[in-house]
């Protein structure tokens, strides 16, 4: 008697512990090695892309605001970068300012919340608390300039809406402190503590080349070796004033990016220093045309996880016609895949949180078009039973 | 005189289930579609600034052990199966809170093509927390003022739009 398991697969999700959010992911395994990986995503697709067509652009900028709540400020710098560039407005210097200000807080909150997760997702709960303690003097520094704690809505079309007071300014500086300081702590944490490089050293090392194919971005792909930062290469809003340095390694494990990702801290923390020390005088907004002269245009950022992109296109209407985003965590997710083939079971949620994920910004709908004339609509019982039937 | 003694008991039996009901609510949390925002604040009333935990809190990982379903975002098409089972596999008494506009009515995703709506479309839900994202305070607040209404009996009738989609607990009220 023989009996033969070669293939046993593992479901996992869309509600499981160890993901945050919702995606679904198989994982077929020989013992505890994963030999092939695949995801299902689109649990939270909700139609942004179509909705901005229903509503005018200032509506449409607090909807993709919504895309998602983590990097919400660099959305809403995407959008209103590439509507101002179509309708010909300059905005003023000291709004420029304030939105690399308010994206640079934005990338200290995301890269220190991303910290508490992932060594969550180690066992290490002690981090976890620390960092995210700690990752509520800069939310408290958010609200005092913005009024919200997430989705904090700093930008308008033509500038921003908040201002930058004394006592803010003291705030900031003071909170930046303490934060640099806990941050060189979680520095030596996470290159000296052996039970924590047991779970990142050496573990999805991707070689440069890899990573090329891979399509890797931001702070992931720059663990790898790949310089690319758009703040650095096509520097937007004032990043051309208050330049940032690239942070890369070339290592290429989950170490590595945890060791970019908390240089980068300190990059944040020097600009900000840098911006509330010599932040230009002026106004805050431009007035804006309702209606946006017709053509279209691209506007790229840095998003805490990597390059962001939009296509914006004008009618001449006070509604887009077509705006198309690309979020920095759906060329990552490939990754996962390759990656996770080879490893322990144990290390994938490790390899998940290691390119930073956020589903929310990921779901994708692909209308395919069936030029040829045999259109059928099938519900999925009917699916799986013809599925059945052919194969009798 | 039996009958008698019987209701004592089942009074005895009832108080014991609700003082421990109410000291130890387990959570679980479901992202049906929400924007992250209202999911980063309920992982940050966890965390030593706001700590859940005072209140016997946990968030747990299987349906199977929670007994409260703590919503976040609009209901997608896709999740919406998913959310009415995980409903489902939850033992009763079961409660749902929503948190955040989104779950409340579909917040800013009002009108896109794959938001069915707030939570209250699928399931019946017993307490809402409005806010964009709530602050962790107001999380905080909706989960004790549940459970304070769980303590007195007072829980009022959850509220479906549409009855028929999911099970009504029926046990809304524990007294
Ligand atoms: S209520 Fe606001 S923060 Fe919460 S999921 Fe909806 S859009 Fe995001």
């Amino acid at each position: 008697m023989q009996s033969k398991i070669d293939k046993f697969t593992i479901p996992i999700g869309p509600q499981h512990p160890a993901l945050k959010e919702p995606g679904h992911f198989e994982f077929s395994v020989d013992g505890e090695i994963v030999t092939d990986a695949s995801v299902r995503l689109g649990y939270v697709h909700r139609g942004i892309e179509k909705g901005t067509e229903g509503r005018n652009w200032v509506q449409s900028l607090y909807l993709l605001e919504r895309i998602c709540g983590i990097c919400s400020h660099v959305h809403a710098t995407a959008y209103c970068l590439g509507v101002e560039k179509l309708a010909g407005v300059e905005v003023p210097p000291r709004a420029q300012a304030i939105r690399v200000l308010v994206a640079e807080l934005e990338r200290v909150h995301s890269h220190m919340l991303w910290l508490g997760v992932a060594a969550h997702e180690a066992g290490f709960d002690t981090l976890f608390m620390y960092s995210w303690r700690d990752r509520e003097t800069v939310m408290n520094l958010l609200e005092g300039i913005t009024g919200n704690r997430v989705n904090y809505s700093a930008n308008v079309l033509g500038g921003v809406k908040c201002d930058i007071s004394a006592e803010q300014d003291e705030a900031i500086r003071q909170g930046v402190d303490f934060l640099e300081e806990r941050t060189r702590h979680y520095l030596e944490v996470v290159t000296s503590d052996m039970m924590f490089l047991r779970r990142t050293r050496g573990v999805a090392t991707t070689p440069k080349a890899q990573a090329r194919e891979l399509g890797l971005i931001g702070p992931t792909g720059r663990a790898s070796g790949i310089s690319h930062d758009v703040r650095v290469d096509a520097p937007y809003a004032a990043y051309d004033i208050y330049p940032v340095k690239l942070i890369t390694a070339t290592a290429g494990d989950l170490e590595a990016r945890f060791i970019v990702r908390i240089n980068e801290l300190f990059e944040s923390y020097r600009v900000i220093r840098q911006i509330l020390d010599t932040l230009p005088e002026g106004e805050l907004t431009v007035r804006m045309p309702r209606r946006i002269k017709e053509g279209e245009t691209v506007s790229r950022v840095e998003a805490p996880r990597g390059e962001l992109f939009y296509f914006i296109k004008s009618n001449g209407t006070d509604t887009p016609e077509r705006i198309k985003v690309r979020t920095p965590t759906l060329p990552n997710m490939a990754s996962v895949l390759v990656l996770a083939i080879g490893h322990q079971l144990a290390d994938i949620p490790m390899i998940l949180t290691g390119i930073d994920p956020c589903f929310s910004c990921n779901d994708r709908m692909v209308v395919v078009k069936d030029s040829g004339g045999d259109n059928r609509a099938m519900t999925w019982e009917a699916l799986r039973q013809y599925g059945i039937e052919y194969y009798r | 005189m039996q009958n008698n003694q019987g209701n004592l008991w089942q009074n005895v039996m009832d108080q014991v289930k609700t003082w421990a009901r109410v000291n130890s609510p387990w959570a679980i949390h479901f992202n049906s579609g929400s924007c992250n925002g209202c999911d980063i604040e309920i992982l940050a009333t966890l965390t030593p600034r706001y700590d859940m935990e005072r209140f016997g809190v946990k968030l747990q990982g299987s349906p199977r052990h929670a007994d409260i379903l703590i919503c976040t975002g609009p209901v997608t098409r896709q999740a919406r199966e998913r959310l009415i089972r995980i409903y489902e596999q939850m033992p009763e008494p079961k409660f749902v809170v929503a948190v955040g506009s989104c779950a409340l009515s579909g917040g800013a995703f009002q009108g896109c093509y794959n938001v069915e709506g707030g939570i209250d479309q699928v399931l019946p839900v017993n307490a809402y927390v409005p806010g964009c994202p709530p602050r962790p305070e107001a999380i905080i607040d909706g989960l004790v003022k549940l459970l304070q209404a769980l303590d007195n009996g007072t829980m009022p009738e959850p509220i479906t739009l549409k009855p028929g989609v999911a099970v009504p607990s029926k046990s809304g009220n524990p007294a």
